[in-house]
């Protein structure tokens, strides 16, 4: 199939960026999206001209390391498929597709599609862990966990970090990642001693890293590879309120 | 042929105790040095990798309490290609009492890597899994769990007990985000610093000792040095020199084949691990492979088509002109023998021209029989969830179509030679997880993968680390020091020429070539004639790679194909040393099948009269022959004997 | 890191913020319904209707002086409206800054219309109830004047003559029916609503008490144009 597509091109941070068209050739509908970027980018390469920029790694959907808007939608059309997964037989021949890299004051484009989420790092550093250093674990089956929590807290643990929610979000909100987290934690036993501290502190740190507050609008979870329910954020909402009443 | 390579001195493992097995770790830890806690901040430690081992050694190293530097190519560390491991974790707690314990774990393990790994160090890795299970459970990792509350079990990878503990089918990422999140605990107490996207070019060595290492800023281009009392390699397998892998696609050899260029020796090279479930190529555009469960082939039966170039649907082939060759060729076994054998028999269908689909490569898988024996609910029950990954990535829906898979390369045994300590033969640098040789001999176990990763680099490497860092601080040696500025110059002239040579063909299809050529020659079954042509290919195909590789933009930037230029460039190197080790040995064991070596059935045959040993390389200079040390293998407890599936 | 672990700082917080609005505009719902409540009277007619007015400037009295319960509640009702207003401009102002370059390609969001008319749907409330202050509480703007009886207010207010008065009327309703219906159930959320059952009765509470209030409120002004009362 033949397409066209109208991608991002900015060589580094200061620049300020366009959209540019190409036109790719004969790709095959069993191709995937980074894959039908790999075939342009060797064209380009041959062409003297600067290969496409992009994050990715496994191509597994699991890393969490590639993201893209494709036609304004983060990870494009298909629900619960990150973009390394997604695969251009949902596309027809003649399309033109936009691709845009994720928009978010906290995400800084560094180049073309690729963009820093070292922010996302910043509000698990703030709190997204139980403190249990090497050496201190007792044995694993002296506190039992309700089957109900340990799946609750394992579908919320799925999140890859992608960063589509904030992407999606009208508000740049990563409410949903974080969220998620504190749900993962929050649902353990062994995450109770800090759940206070955890939930304040993230929430807090992620704020202060620029991200939008929630408006329960549910972008985020529409877009959400690992389907993240919206409802974690209202747990996380009822754990703030009750930390911040405690404080 | 000896020409290829020299006969060095063997090598010993003097770290290794003596005496009972049961006690060789305590005694190990009782005997290594500690470092006051007060002075454990004066010491620093550079951790290359973010993944199970990488992160959890960075971690613990930190809770101890010394200066730690982490460095990883992605964009953060919860990123590395741990995450995508599926099935689980071996641990032998004996949950189930059916008869586990250590001792048979450490027996399956050296079994099942057909007698080519050390027992020391898999005794302990046996021993250390019980406390790999408490210390995830603890960070609250969201483990399987039963109505009680109690952690579920389940067997893999044809052992006798149920051992392995799992998350759903991402075992590996709910174990990664804990070692991560503990690693960003240090983080934010300012223990660890962590660098992203930042790659590992050069081991610096000063007076004999592993001191630093040359990164490159990927996002400015910025090449700097950092400088430490020890240097930890966690930097992952190899298996990406093959270009189409399940390892993701930035996973490397770079920062284990530069310390090989400087002197650490590189064991086993030869030993790959091919899995036979994976979604096969789909055409030229291909840029990695997928690996689906193996327990598809419970209920699933393979076949290929009688004859050759049968292009018909599936559905088509009538039931008589099917050959389902597993159950031909293995009756009492059929669809479930073992990974290299069911591996390499859908090599030899496809050879013979019956392969189906694009290109020829791959068999079916069909579940036709079970859905009608079982019904398409129970089967969806079991499979559910891998028939919707393999329909996302192929468009076909298994409960209609057969299935097509084809094996691809998936994990790699060999890697750096490491002691008991796991220090390399380059004293200060140690080296854990699947970027060392240590504990998986010729063939890696399913779910053991990260059992070694998290052993290495929560419980084995601070005890070891420790001990070498109590005769420290080393002597401060300053940026401008000879050996130091020697690295950086080295890894800048690289760039430059990387850069400069402006040829006509991108890095990507020298990366295809490569891996066509490992695949060929060095894959599923190797023949010394296929190996002497595979190096002759790689060395003419690194001669026209330094003269007409393509690679655009400057250094300066975020430079994603100078990146891959880099890698490609060690691969090609590390591709002809794959090679030697598999032409040099003449037997075939676990992940290595010589065809010259194979009993009148068509099974492995080892030769341990031979090759009980492994095989530690010792660089001999680009297109030189390397240089071969033995450490010789005793077997006191599990006495070498013949795999069977008969 | 978390820099500062200032006390003010929980208030200021998005979630703090999106708990004052919430607990704000549950408060504004609660005065919405008492004062359709009141609106209905009319049905019963003018002097049901003034008499209402009337009670409620005297609520408390003797105890308290003339209008004194009156303004104490315009007190509470100021203070919620500022608060909601404020807290909504300083999320709106964080959200613009969290996205500082806009996206190329952008479909409509996938949310309801309620939900991704929030922020204008409240400027035009705002500007309706100016207006609507005028007219009926001050009569500046009323035919009537301000000095005439509230039913007469009404009555003259909504002629079929004035019919833009009335369309003003209907629209604004309208918007604050989209208003509450997206709103009332992300306050529950904010709340804390964590459960899939629970968001399918909350989202059901938050459409059954908007369409209440839109039915209530609109039945007056169409009323009174179509001559119904009088």
């Amino acid at each position: 199939m033949d397409i066209q597509v109208r991608v991002w091109r900015q060589s580094g941070p200061d620049d300020k960026g366009r959209m540019v068209t190409y036109d790719v050739k004969d790709i095959s509908p069993d191709a995937s999206f980074l894959e039908m970027l790999d075939v342009l980018n060797e064209k380009l390469i041959l062409d003297g001209d600067d290969p496409i920029a992009f994050d990715h790694d496994c191509r597994e959907g699991i890393c969490g390391m590639c993201g893209m808007m494709i036609n304004g939608i983060a990870h494009g059309p298909e629900r619960a498929t990150t973009t390394c997964q997604l695969h251009m037989r949902h596309f027809k021949d003649g399309d033109v597709i936009d691709v845009e890299p994720w928009r978010a004051a906290p995400f800084p484009v560094i180049k073309d599609l690729v963009v820093n989420r070292g922010a996302f790092d910043k509000i698990i550093a703030a709190g997204g862990y139980i403190t249990a250093p090497t050496g201190t674990a007792p044995e694993a089956h002296a506190t039992p966990v309700p089957k109900p929590d340990a799946d609750a807290a394992f579908e919320a643990a799925t999140c890859i970090g992608c960063g589509a929610c904030v992407a999606a979000c009208p508000n740049g909100s990563s409410m949903l990642f974080t969220a998620a987290k504190v749900a993962h934690l929050g649902l353990m036993p062994q995450g109770q001693p800090e759940r206070d501290t955890r939930v304040i502190n993230m929430l807090e740190t992620q704020d202060d890293l620029g991200f939008g507050g929630c408006t329960n609008m549910g972008e985020c979870t529409s877009v959400c590879p690992k389907g993240i329910p919206l409802n974690l954020i209202g747990r996380l909402n009822s754990d703030y309120r009750k930390a911040l009443r405690k404080r | 042929m000896t020409s290829f390579w020299n006969e060095g001195d063997p090598i010993v493992d003097e770290a290794a105790p003596d005496g009972p097995i049961e006690t060789r770790w305590d005694r190990r830890k009782f005997a290594a040095k500690l470092v006051n806690p007060a002075n454990r901040r004066k010491l620093s430690v550079i951790v290359v990798g973010t993944g199970l081992a990488g992160g959890s050694a960075a971690a613990t190293l930190a809770e101890a309490g010394y200066k730690v530097r982490s460095y990883c190519y992605q964009d953060s560390p919860r990123r590395a290609h741990s995450i995508a491991a599926q099935g689980g974790i071996n641990a032998a707690k004996n949950y189930r009492n059916d008869g586990d314990s250590i001792y048979r774990l450490f027996y399956d393990t050296v079994k099942g890597g057909d007698f080519r790994a050390r027992e020391s160090n898999v005794y302990r890795l046996a021993q250390v899994s019980v406390n790999i299970i408490d210390q995830c459970v603890a960070q609250g990792v969201p483990f399987a769990r039963e109505y009680g509350g109690l952690l579920d079990n389940r067997s893999f990878g044809g052992t006798q007990v149920s051992r392995t503990f799992y998350a759903r089918g991402q075992t590996g990422q709910q174990l990664l985000l804990g070692a991560y999140q503990a690693m960003e605990r240090q983080i934010g107490l300012g223990n660890i610093e962590m660098n992203a996207r930042h790659e590992m070019l050069e081991l610096i060595i000063v007076d004999g000792k592993a001191r630093g290492i040359v990164v490159r800023d990927m996002i400015t281009g910025e090449i700097s040095t950092d400088l430490a009392d020890a240097v930890v390699l966690a930097s992952g397998g190899y298996g990406n020199v093959f270009f189409l892998s399940t390892n993701a696609k930035g996973c490397n050899v770079t920062a284990t084949w530069r310390a090989h260029r400087k002197g650490a020796l590189f064991a086993n090279p030869c030993y790959t691990q091919i899995h036979p479930t994976c979604i096969p190529e789909s055409g030229t555009h291909q840029s990695k492979l997928t690996l689906m469960s193996e327990s598809l082939r419970n209920d699933g039966r393979v076949w290929v088509p009688r004859g050759q170039g049968d292009n018909r649907p599936a559905s088509n082939i009538p039931e008589e002109e099917r050959d389902y060759y597993l159950e031909r060729i293995y009756p009492s076994f059929g669809n479930l023998v073992p990974r290299d054998i069911a591996s390499r028999a859908a090599k030899n269908v496809c050879d013979e021209g019956r392969g189906v689909g694009p290109g020829g490569l791959g068999v079916y898988l069909d579940f036709a029989d079970a859905i009608s024996r079982l019904g398409r609910a129970a089967v969806e029950a079991k499979y559910g969830n891998l028939f919707e990954m393999y329909q996302r990535i192929t468009g076909e829906d298994p409960y209609e179509t057969p299935m097509r898979i084809y094996p691809a390369v998936h994990y790699t045994m060999g890697g750096l030679w490491v002691d008991y300590d796991l220090q390399s033969t380059i004293p200060g640098l140690f080296v854990v997880g699947e970027a060392n040789f240590s504990d998986h001999g010729a063939n890696r176990l399913g779910a053991s993968a990260l059992m070694q990763g998290l052993a290495d680099g929560y419980f084995v490497l601070p005890h070891t680390l420790a001990n070498y860092l109590a005769s420290g601080p080393y002597e401060k040696i300053s940026e401008d020091h000879a050996e130091v500025v020697a690295a950086r110059q080295q890894v800048e002239e690289r760039i430059t020429k990387l850069l400069s040579i402006n040829g006509d063909r991108t890095v990507d299809s020298f990366h295809r070539e490569l891996g066509h050529i490992m695949w060929e020659y060095c894959g599923m079954e190797r023949t010394e004639e296929g190996l002497t042509k595979a190096i002759d290919l790689i060395r003419a195909l690194r001669d026209e790679f330094w003269t007409r590789v393509k690679v655009p933009g400057t250094g300066e930037q975020l430079n994603q194909n100078l990146e891959k230029a880099g890698r490609v460039a060690d691969f090609l190197e590390l591709g002809e040393l794959m090679c030697i080790d598999a032409l040099h040995r003449a037997e075939s064991a676990g992940g290595h099948f010589r065809a010259e070596s194979q009993t009148p059935d068509g099974e492995a045959l080892r030769h341990d009269d031979e090759y009980s040993y492994v095989g530690a390389w010792e660089f001999g200079g680009t297109g030189q022959a390397p240089t071969l040390h033995k450490e010789q293998l005793d077997f006191e407890y599990v006495h070498p004997s013949t795999r069977s599936y008969k | 890191m978390a820099t500062g672990r200032r006390t003010p700082k929980g208030v200021r917080s998005s979630v703090a913020l999106k708990i004052i609005m919430a607990v704000s505009g549950i408060v504004l719902v609660g005065f919405l319904y008492a004062h359709m409540i009141g609106n209905l009277k009319i049905f019963f007619g003018a002097e049901s209707f003034d008499h209402y007015a009337h009670w409620l400037r005297t609520i408390g009295v003797p105890a308290l002086p003339n209008k004194v319960a009156l303004w104490l509640m315009r007190i509470g009702l100021i203070v919620a409206v500022v608060a909601h207003i404020v807290a909504a401009a300083i999320l709106a102002r964080r959200a613009r800054k969290a996205r500082p370059v806009r996206y190329a390609h952008r479909p409509k969001v996938q949310g309801s219309y309620a939900a991704r008319t929030m922020r204008w749907g409240g400027v035009i409330i705002v500007l309706f109830v100016i207006w609507h202050l005028l007219d009926l509480t001050a009569g500046v703007v009323n035919p009537a004047g301000g000095d005439s009886e509230p039913s007469a207010r009404v009555i003259d207010g909504f002629q079929p003559d004035r019919w833009w008065v009335t369309i003003f009327y209907v629209l604004a309703i309208v918007a604050v029916g989209f208003h509450l219906r997206h709103g009332l159930w992300s306050a529950f959320r904010t709340l804390g609503q964590q459960t899939a059952r629970g968001q399918i009765i909350g989202r059901t509470v938050a459409l059954v008490l908007s369409l209440v209030l839109v039915v209530g409120y609109l039945s007056v002004p169409f009323a009174v144009t179509l001559g119904l009362v009088d």
